[in-house]
């Protein structure tokens, strides 16, 4: 970074956009040229802080100062008597007990790895990524490394995919590395679609180089020359903070023709989606890339050997490969020492409903579902009770409270490890309904399945109109059972993971949540069954 | 015509790839009043890409982004995931069919707005959410559904 005396960070993302950052920008700035603290005082537009639901927050570094809901007018107050004279603005300061935002202790509480950066460094300035070790990795990897160490060192990381199934990174880079086409690619799969995630925008948004360096030293691994980043086509922001990334780094000689001064290139390209949720699978994504609409691949063959235009490719998330740079600066054996046995590192979550401290954490793998609840996300507002969580987003698990010490890992959660990947974690006090939130699922399932497969393009379709009987009063035992008939149909033959996880929400709803189940049946009156029946015009009674 | 020859300049920042295809649809759309595909369009992204025609139209029907209609000159896409549904996204809809005299998938009469629904924003952390065009409107609740509406309705 520049030498300056103090640093202020100020979010800025989608919300921050909202609520009017530019201006609080500009009136910082105006501020710090008046009292002459320019040269001393150096504003950093960042990536999310990762505390959501506060409009505008400015955090000053090194004092460890977090201020949210600024106004331009209070940009002028901190500049004025933090910046100038010394003293926190104790009115706009996150308290560390209130229930307003995720206070510093408890963001320390984190083990920031892929997050390390976010909110600390400009993502616009690549010098800033360098001055934290970045692009160290790809260096050493291109300069002093064989291809076969780096997977070597991948793999007994234990890094395994962060996209959801958890498939082990090093033997995919190895499947494509020895594939015999010499043509090969390195996909990026950023079409996050998970309802309730939104990790890997902050790492596309907060830190897109440390993507890139991933990219780059996968592509060396396995011997890939072209990278492609597929993001979802709403997220503008995102798109445009990795275009950028690429040309500071092109232009740098990190990434482009001869990497490092060597034999070794790689090209990053983006693409934008255009509003697919199922281009989320891999298959899917590969054909949506190849200008089709992106219906799933049977499989297999799999990407390792037959991906893009029939290439062998490796396909990984944008989580997955952010993890790559600090496995080779710091070493496999360092990152075993974090997480489990089987699953090491760590994993983002969005931690989002009725908590105190909604928004983003990264935490060690197999942390309990209730540490991420009641210490990172401050439990629930006060007097509140918990009813359930629903982990993994729409094609993840109903959990009741009695599941709470589950840990999350691939492999503790066993068959729910689909719900692990995309890391929402959604908290539902006692005033939600179940049934309600099903609807909701369901209903997304419906409109996003591809209509490919039978099963998934009709089961969805059944489902919807079984669980809109059972929110109007019009469904009996028969109801929940021919659900559990459809999804385990669905599982069985539907041929991608959208149509084969749709078990999972109403699996884990009727077995978890019985009660609410059997009093819809009865008849029991429900406000938000009611509200979702006016919504969308069923047919009651 | 003038238009035409704007079209033509799109296509020419993009590569001569099926790959390109969707981010030239992209383009091609945005310049439309309508927000929508025109046939026009298809052909000549088909014949910019060399895919045929038919393999155009069949991925702009597939994603949601697309519109082969004419729409609003602001598209708005409520969000009905999970944890907007949660955060109250019904009340958010019902003011957006009171404020606009139009149901999902509808257009306003003068041809400012078009409502539609949509999956996931990315943007929970303050949800209920919408998106304006390129912009992402949070926390809704009635009044704030109607001030954004304001501030579209007096932008032009």
């Amino acid at each position: 970074m520049r030498l300056a005396r103090t640093h202020v960070l100020v979010g800025v993302d989608d919300e921050a956009r909202l609520a009017g950052v530019d201006a609080v920008l500009a009136a910082l700035r105006e501020a710090l040229s008046q009292f002459n603290l320019e040269g001393e005082v150096q504003v950093v537009e960042t990536g999310s802080l990762g505390i959501s639901g506060h409009g505008i927050v400015v955090a000053v570094q090194p004092d460890g100062v977090y201020y949210a809901g600024v106004t331009p007018g209070d940009a002028r107050q901190i500049a004025e008597e933090h910046l100038l004279k010394g003293r926190p603005v104790a009115r706009l300061r996150l308290p560390t007990t209130a229930p307003v935002a995720r206070p510093a202790e408890v963001l320390g509480r984190q083990t920031r790895v892929v997050l390390a950066n976010c909110g600390v460094i400009d993502p616009e300035r690549i010098e800033e990524y360098i001055a934290t070790g970045g692009y160290e990795a790809l260096g050493r990897a291109v300069t002093e490394m064989k291809p076969e160490d780096v997977i070597e060192e991948v793999r007994n990381a234990g890094l395994r995919g962060r996209g959801g199934a958890g498939f082990p990174t090093g033997i995919k880079w190895s499947a494509v590395r020895t594939a015999s086409e010499p043509e090969r690619y390195v996909v990026c799969n950023a079409d996050e679609g998970e309802p309730g995630t939104f990790k890997d925008r902050l790492i596309l948004e907060g830190d897109p180089h440390k993507l890139l360096e991933g990219m780059a030293i996968a592509g060396y691994a396995v011997g890939a020359r072209v990278g492609i980043i597929y993001i979802r086509g709403e997220y503008k922001l995102s798109i445009a903070r990795i275009e950028r990334a690429i040309a500071d780094a092109e232009a740098l000689g990190l990434l482009g023709e001869r990497v490092f001064d060597t034999d070794t290139s790689f090209r990053v390209e983006v693409r934008p989606g255009a509003g697919a949720y199922v281009c989320g699978e891999e298959t899917s994504l590969l054909e949506s890339l190849e200008g089709k609409r992106g219906w799933p691949r049977i499989r297999p063959p799999y990407p390792v050997t037959h991906g893009l235009w029939g290439k062998p490719t490796v396909v990984n998330n944008v989580e997955t490969l952010a993890n790559v740079p600090v496995i080779l600066r710091r070493g496999a054996a360092w990152y075993r020492t974090l997480g489990t046995p089987t699953c090491p590192g760590t994993k983002v979550y969005t931690i989002l409903g009725h908590v105190r401290y909604p928004g983003l954490v990264e935490v060690e793998m197999g942390t309990p579902l209730r540490t991420l609840i009641y210490e990172l996300g401050g439990g629930l507002p006060p007097g509140r009770s918990l009813k359930g969580v629903l982990v993994g987003g729409a094609a993840g698990a109903f959990l009741p409270p009695r599941e709470l010490d589950a840990r999350l890992d691939f492999d503790s959660l066993a068959e729910r490890a689909a719900a692990l990947g995309s890391g929402a974690v959604l908290v539902m006090d006692e005033s939600a309904c179940i049934v309600d939130m099903l609807g909701s699922v369901l209903r997304f399932f419906c409109h996003e399945s591809c209509g490919q497969c039978t099963p998934c393009r009709s089961g969805t379709e059944v489902l919807v109109r079984l669980i809109s009987s059972l929110q109007t009063g019009r469904a009996d035992e028969a109801t929940l059972a021919q659900m559990v008939q459809v999804v385990d149909a669905m599982r069985a033959a539907s041929l991608c993971p959208l149509g084969q996880s749709v078990m999972l929400p109403v699996r884990t709803a009727l077995s978890g949540f019985r009660d609410e189940f059997a009093a819809h049946l009865a008849g029991a009156p429900c406000p938000h069954c009611a509200a979702t029946a006016r919504a969308l015009g069923l047919a009651c009674g | 015509m003038k238009k035409e020859i704007t079209k033509e300049a799109i296509a020419a920042r993009h590569p001569r790839s099926p790959e390109a295809l969707l981010s030239l649809l992209h383009d091609l759309q945005t310049a439309n009043e309508g927000n929508h595909l025109t046939g026009a369009d298809l052909a000549l992204a088909a014949s910019h890409v060399g895919i045929p025609l038919s393999a155009v139209r069949d991925a702009a029907t597939f994603y949601s982004m697309f519109s082969l209609a004419p729409r609003g000159r602001h598209i708005i896409r409520l969000c009905a995931s999970p944890n907007c549904h949660l955060a109250g996204a019904w009340s958010a809809l019902d003011e957006l069919r009171r404020s606009l005299g139009v149901d999902v998938g509808e257009t306003t009469a003068d041809g400012r707005f078009t409502l539609e629904l949509t999956s996931c924003l990315g943007a929970c952390g303050v949800a209920p959410v919408m998106m304006i065009d390129d912009e992402v409107v949070g926390n809704l609740t009635p009044e704030r559904v109607r001030e954004a509406l304001a501030r579209y309705r007096e932008a032009r």
